[in-house]
Formats: C-alpha cells, structure tokens, sequence
C-alpha cells in the first residue's frame, strides 16, 4: 500500500461526483482527501484525490475514471511526483494563557492569524498535511474549538499541461 | 416507396418553429434517431408521453411487456440483432428500480439502450414523493450514460446525446429520467443529432506502431490462437475475422457472447472457451505462444486461475476499450481500436502458412472431449433425455439458422456447447450478469427484430419461472416464438455445483413445478410435453413447423452435469472431463 495522489479534470455537471466516487467505493477503496474545484479552464473541474492503495488497482480506477462521459483526464502521481499543499484553520478560545507564548508559537510554525475577536481567534496555516496536524498538537494545550482543513490540492510535475490534453481532446 | 415517405415526413418532424409538448418533443427524437420499435410499460409518470405516443403509432410501434424486466431483455436482444439501440419505456418508482436488472445486464454485455423513466414533478423531487425513486443514483453504477431532464428545453439535446452515447464506442446502456412536469411543458422543436462530446472519444485513433508491433508477434507465431468476443459482432467484422484466421491460418476459440462471429463449420473454428467450454482451446491456452484477443475483456468464467493463464504466452489484446486492456490479464500489446478497424490494418500485412502439427492437438483435444462427453450425453444410454440430445437435435433440424435466445444455467451452457452457429449474430444470451429469465423476452426482442427468423428460446425450468408472464407478450403480437424449456425439476447448474463442491448437499435446488403445458395453454399458445427420447425428434420438428408460437417442454435427466468444466479457482489447463 502506498499512497497515490489522483488528479481528474472533469465537466462541471451534477451527479459527476458521484460517479466518480463510485469508481473508488466498489472497490473497497477508501478516499483520505477530497478537493475539488474549478481548474485553469473555465468549465472544467479539478479533483485531487489522495487514497492508498498499489500501483495495478490505482491504474485500472484512472482508466475507469477516464472512462466516465465528462471526464477529460485522470492521472495519478507518487508523492515525488508533485508538489501539494493543504490548507488548516483553527479556531481557539481567546484566552490569558495565550499571552506570551502566542507570537513565538505563529512565527514558528509560519502561521498566520486571520482573525482576532474577544471571544476567539483563527490562525491558518498552509503546509503539509503533517505540519498542519503539528500546530494542532501544539494548540491543543490552548483548547482548539474547531480545526477545519481543506484536504490536498496538487500540481504535477510533469511537463504536459491539462490544455494540451484539451486540445488533443477536441481535434 | 414507403421508405420514401417516411423519411419525407421524418424530415418535416424535424421542421423549426412549432411549439410541442415535451411528450412530444421526446417522441419526436425518437423518431429522428430511427427508432420504429420499443418496448414498456406505461404508469402514472410517463403517461405524457404514452399521450403523445398515440398519435404516433405508425411511425413507432411500441410493445407493452407485462414487467418492466421483460421490457428491456426484449429490447436487448433488439438491440443485439438490428444493431440500434433498444428503446424502453416505463414509469418512476418500482417501474425504473424494475429495469435495473436489465441495465446491469446491458451494461456488462455491452447492448446498446435508451431507456426512458418517467419521474415526479420536479418540485416533488427529494420530497418522498409516491412513487419517486432516485432512479440517476441507483442507475448510475449500471449505465454508460444517464441524466434526469427537468425542463422541457433539455429534451431534444439530451436524448440526441443519449443515443450518440448508446451506440458509439464500446456500446452500453444510458438511462433518461424525464419529469412529469417537463413532459407537459412545451417549447419551439428544434433537433440535431450528436455529433461529438468533447469529453468522450468512441473510437479511438489507429496506432500504427501498435499495429505493427502485433502484426511482428504474429507473424512469427509457431502456435497463435485467436480468441473472439462479442466485440466482432458489435463492429460487424465477422468477413475480416475470416479472413484474418485464414491468412495467419490461426485456430479461432470464441468467447460465449463471442459465438455465431465465426461459423462452427469452419475448418480453423476450435470451439468455445471457459469454464463450460470446450476441452481443447482451453487446454491450449496454456500451450500456444502467441495468444490474439480481440473484442473480448478476460472475464474470470473465461481465465479461471488468473496466476496459471497463459503464462508462457506473449498476449495481443484488440479492444476498444482502453480500461479493458491490463485489467485482468496483463498483456503484452494492447491495441486500442474497434475490432474491424484493427484486423481490416492486420489483414494487410500478417500471413503464415498451414500449422498441421498445432491443429492436430486441438483435434486430439477434441476427439477426447467427444469419446468422454459428447458423445455419452448427445448419444445418452441413460432412461431420461439429456439436454445435449435436445440441442443437438434442435440445432441439425434447424440447420444451425436460428435464432437461439438462452437464459442462464445448465441449459444455456448446454446450447452454447451443441448449437453449431452459422450465421453471425444468432445467439442472444446473459453473460456478463447470467440474469435467470432473460431468455423467453429475449426471444420476443428477436423475433420484433426479424419477423422472418426461426427463434428459439432455451430455458430452465426455473429461469423459465421468473419472466413467465411475457407470454402474454407472444399472445397480444402474435409472435411465432418457440419456447423450449428443458425441465430437471432443478436449478441444474446450481445443483451441479452443490453435487461436485457441496457433498451433494442439495439445498434449496430442487423445485415442484407447476404444469407448465397447462400454463402456457391458458396464454392462448399451442404446447406439449414429451420425457421419451423416441419422441423428440418429432416433437421439435413438429414446433418448428407450427406456423404460430409453440411451446415445448422436454423433460430431461435430473442427475446430469455440465462437462467439461473449469472448477472454480482452477486454472483453464486443469479442465476436468469427468
């Protein structure tokens, strides 16, 4: 098992989704993360989809994905094979106990905040997956009230663009 | 003539400008994608466009089965036989979740359909409505393609796309959920066919360098085999598959859905693969050197042990289906491309010359299978007829011409086995799914399909069961369809299974049936019963000189089994003749 991140351009039509999440749920494979959104093309989805599984199931669920009408492309990259980030927010309760240790702890870890009220605060922080779950440790003495991330977004390394799959698509 | 001014009025159908219902509209495109023919069954959801359908009864015929069920295994074999896609009616609710097996069914053995569901008001929808189901979410992992249409503006452009999808590429089934209210609705008319999805490629293009990196492999062939799926009938290149065998003098083996693409009577014709197969190409798979699939997708039925198949030989697969390709057998060339399109390329640059030696095995194979098997159950010593003496007989007084619908079982392996198919395009059976009554439907889609043809329906005593009300369908159309069913008392294959890997722990297999003759009498159609072999003979000529529908019930031996047979998890060489 060994973990694949999958990267599917699609129309942006309801019940796509689904059909795309059912490729990974009959065969028993479990979606870590999910991120899906407009991409480079105006109309086109973007999904980055980080699952683990080995190399043989991971080939036949992308050729099954390319298989779906409104799917342009579906691909799947090793960990070296891209650059991702994810994003976390934290909400945690404003209180004394912050004072002090507060500034250190956000220059540290490169985090940012992005709100200040009487009763909490949000700081976000944008990494890895594990960075992100680091900071969360270190808050937890602070009583994070809700800690929200976005799940994985990804580019490739490769050197061949999705418009030039496009482009290949509607000749 | 007629064609003449059909096609004239077609053509004033597709006038701009007028302002229709979207009943209409859809019946409309129906006709504008050259549907004459479907199948349903009306409900409260669809009546709109039941409506509409009534002032078009000459153009459309539509046949009204007695379960949504039967009403797309019929459109199936239609679709199978003339090649377009099946049409289907039915209503919201537990008239689409009726379909579903039909749309499995279609889907696995690759038939095109539209199928057409009625559903609620849109304002009705996720509200629990009577009779709603969400028939795109249950429909979705069974179709190529589906979409619910809820305004009247869709219609014309979804079901030109709904049709284009259908027929295209690997072909499938796609499913349209209309609502009430976008059937009563009405807009301009205005319709074109599909032409293009940009994110959907049919046919793919050649690669030439794939071709010839296969056409290198079998050209230095010593033993090539080619094994032929259903994907020869579906491009049509029954002619180039003959003539592909003949220039590379390669044995063919066919795939179940595969049979009637090459003629049994053939000299390089081998016989059928898998589980219930024939002895030698299965025995061979595991010797030839180079083994050439085309149109067919490594069913496990077809592999058995994936680790033990084919092993020491190089694997040439031709499907037009990229996801087919390393899905279940890693091969050594994938060729991308529809079946016609790739050996029509190969047919300009293989040749090989006559392989005595390597046919000679297949015939020993044969020889073998006939003293251990065939000829013990098509000569049975036994007191009961066996299935085979039944097919046998049937397939000589036929002249291997017919039609032959099968449902799924002992029987079906059975005909696939003794039919000796000779034209391409005349066996119509469940593979993929094994749906259990498929086959009398079937033979109704058929015999709408090729009015002139001999079909045969071949069914169990307990598939039979399971779709028995569309005999009504055979009253009302007056359709000469003969039915035979082979009556063990027995879900036979399953008691096959229960006898060699249950300790003959015979559960739940066995069945008291009703009489049938009895039954089908009271549909208005002539049958009989026969259990003696001295009156077989007769009693299928007798069926197939009935000018009208005929049943036949022949009751065969109960303890018989299906040989040879790849046991399950057993690999294709260790096929077992007793």
């Amino acid at each position: 098992m060994k973990e694949y991140t999958i990267t599917v351009f699609s129309e942006n039509n309801i019940g796509l989704l689904n059909e795309v999440t059912i490729v990974f749920s009959r065969r028993k494979i479990n979606i870590e993360s999910l991120t899906v959104s407009e991409s480079e093309v105006k109309g086109v989805s973007r999904y980055t989809i980080v699952v683990f599984s080995d190399e043989k199931k991971i080939e036949n669920v992308v050729r099954q994905l390319e298989k779906i009408i409104g799917v342009f492309k579906a691909l799947y990259f090793e960990a070296e094979e891209i650059v991702h980030q994810e994003v976390a927010l934290f909400k945690i309760a404003n209180s004394p106990k912050l004072n002090g240790n507060l500034e250190a702890l956000i220059r540290r870890q490169n985090a940012k905040i992005l709100t200040v009220n009487p009763d909490f605060l949000v700081i976000e922080r944008v990494g890895y997956k594990a960075e992100n779950q680091e900071l969360f440790n270190e808050l937890e003495q602070y009583g994070v009230l809700q800690f929200a991330r976005s799940g994985r977004v990804a580019v490739s390394c490769q050197k061949k663009e999705f418009t030039s799959y496009l482009k290949e698509l509607s000749h | 003539m007629e064609t003449a001014a059909k096609a004239e009025n077609i053509k004033e159908m597709n006038n701009t400008g007028e302002t229709l219902s979207g009943a209409e509209i859809l019946v409309r495109s129906l006709i504008q994608e050259g549907v004459d023919t479907m199948f349903g069954y009306i409900g409260g959801a669809i009546m709109p466009v039941y409506d509409a359908l009534y002032d078009y009864q000459k153009e459309l015929k539509h046949y009204m089965s007695r379960h949504e069920q039967g009403a797309t295994h019929s459109a199936q074999a239609y679709a199978r036989l003339t090649k377009k896609p099946g049409v289907c009616f039915t209503t919201s609710g537990p008239g689409a979740t009726n379909l579903l097996t039909g749309l499995a069914d279609a889907y696995l053995d690759s038939t095109p359909m539209v199928v057409i569901t009625g559903q609620v008001h849109s304002g009705l929808l996720g509200s629990d409505a009577f009779q709603e189901t969400n028939m795109v979410g249950l429909s979705m992992p069974v179709t190529k393609w589906n979409f619910q249409i809820t305004k009247v503006e869709e219609i014309a452009e979804v079901m030109a796309k709904a049709f284009y999808i259908a027929r295209t590429g690997r072909p499938g089934p796609v499913l349209i959920d209309i609502t009430k209210d976008a059937q009563v609705q009405k807009t301009e008319y205005k319709y074109e066919r599909c032409k293009g999805i940009r994110s959907y490629q049919p046919v793919p293009k050649l690669n030439m360098d794939e071709i010839s990196a296969a056409a290198e492999l079998i050209n230095s062939a010593k033993k090539p085999m080619i094994l032929a799926g259903q994907g020869i009938l579906l491009s049509g290149a029954e002619q180039e598959l003959m003539e592909f065998a003949e220039k590379t003098q390669t044995p063919v083996a066919c795939t179940l859905l595969g049979l009637s693409s090459f003629p049994t009577d053939h000299p390089l014709y081998v016989g059928m693969l898998g589980m219930h197969g024939n002895y030698g190409p299965n025995m061979n798979t595991n010797q030839c050197d180079v083994l050439i699939a085309i149109g067919m997708r490594f069913d496990d039925r077809v592999t058995g042990d994936t680790s033990k198949y084919a092993k020491q030989a190089k694997i040439v697969h031709i499907d037009i289906d990229r996801s087919e390709h390393n899905k279940n057998i890693s091969v050594d060339i994938p060729v991308l491309a529809d079946a016609k399109q790739a050996l029509t390329e190969l047919n300009k640059v293989v040749s090989g010359s006559e392989r005595e030696e390597w046919m000679q095995t297949f015939k020993d194979y044969y020889q073998l299978e006939y003293e251990k098997v065939i000829e013990k159950q098509t000569h049975s010593s036994r007191e009961r007829i066996n299935m085979a003496e039944v097919i046998d007989c049937l397939s000589e007084k036929t002249n291997g011409e017919a039609v032959l619908c099968t449902d799924v079982g002992q029987h079906q392996m059975t005909s696939a086995r003794y039919y000796k198919f000779k034209n391409p395009n005349t066996q119509v059976t469940s593979g993929g799914l094994g749906t259990m009554g498929f086959g009398m439907p079937a033979a109704i889609g058929a015999q709408i399909a090729d009015p002139n043809a001999t079909v045969v329906s071949v069914s169990g005593d307990g598939g039979f069961q399971m779709t028995i009300q569309e005999l009504a369908v055979i009253r009302q159309y007056k359709l000469p369809v003969k039915s035979i069913v082979l009556n063990n008392s027995f879900l036979g294959m399953v008691r096959q299974w229960q006898d060699l890997f249950f300790e003959q722990r015979f559960s739940y297999t066995e069945m008291d049936n009703p009489d049938f003759v009895k039954i089908v009498e009271g549909y208005g159609i002539k049958a009989k019963r026969v259990s003696k072999r001295e009156e077989l003979q007769d009693a299928i000529q007798e069926m197939l000189d009935f000018p009208g529908a005929f049943f036949l019930e022949v009751v065969v031996e109960t303890e018989s089994n299906v040989l040879p047979m790849i046991a399950p998890g057993a690999a294709v060489s260790e096929m077992r003749l007793e």
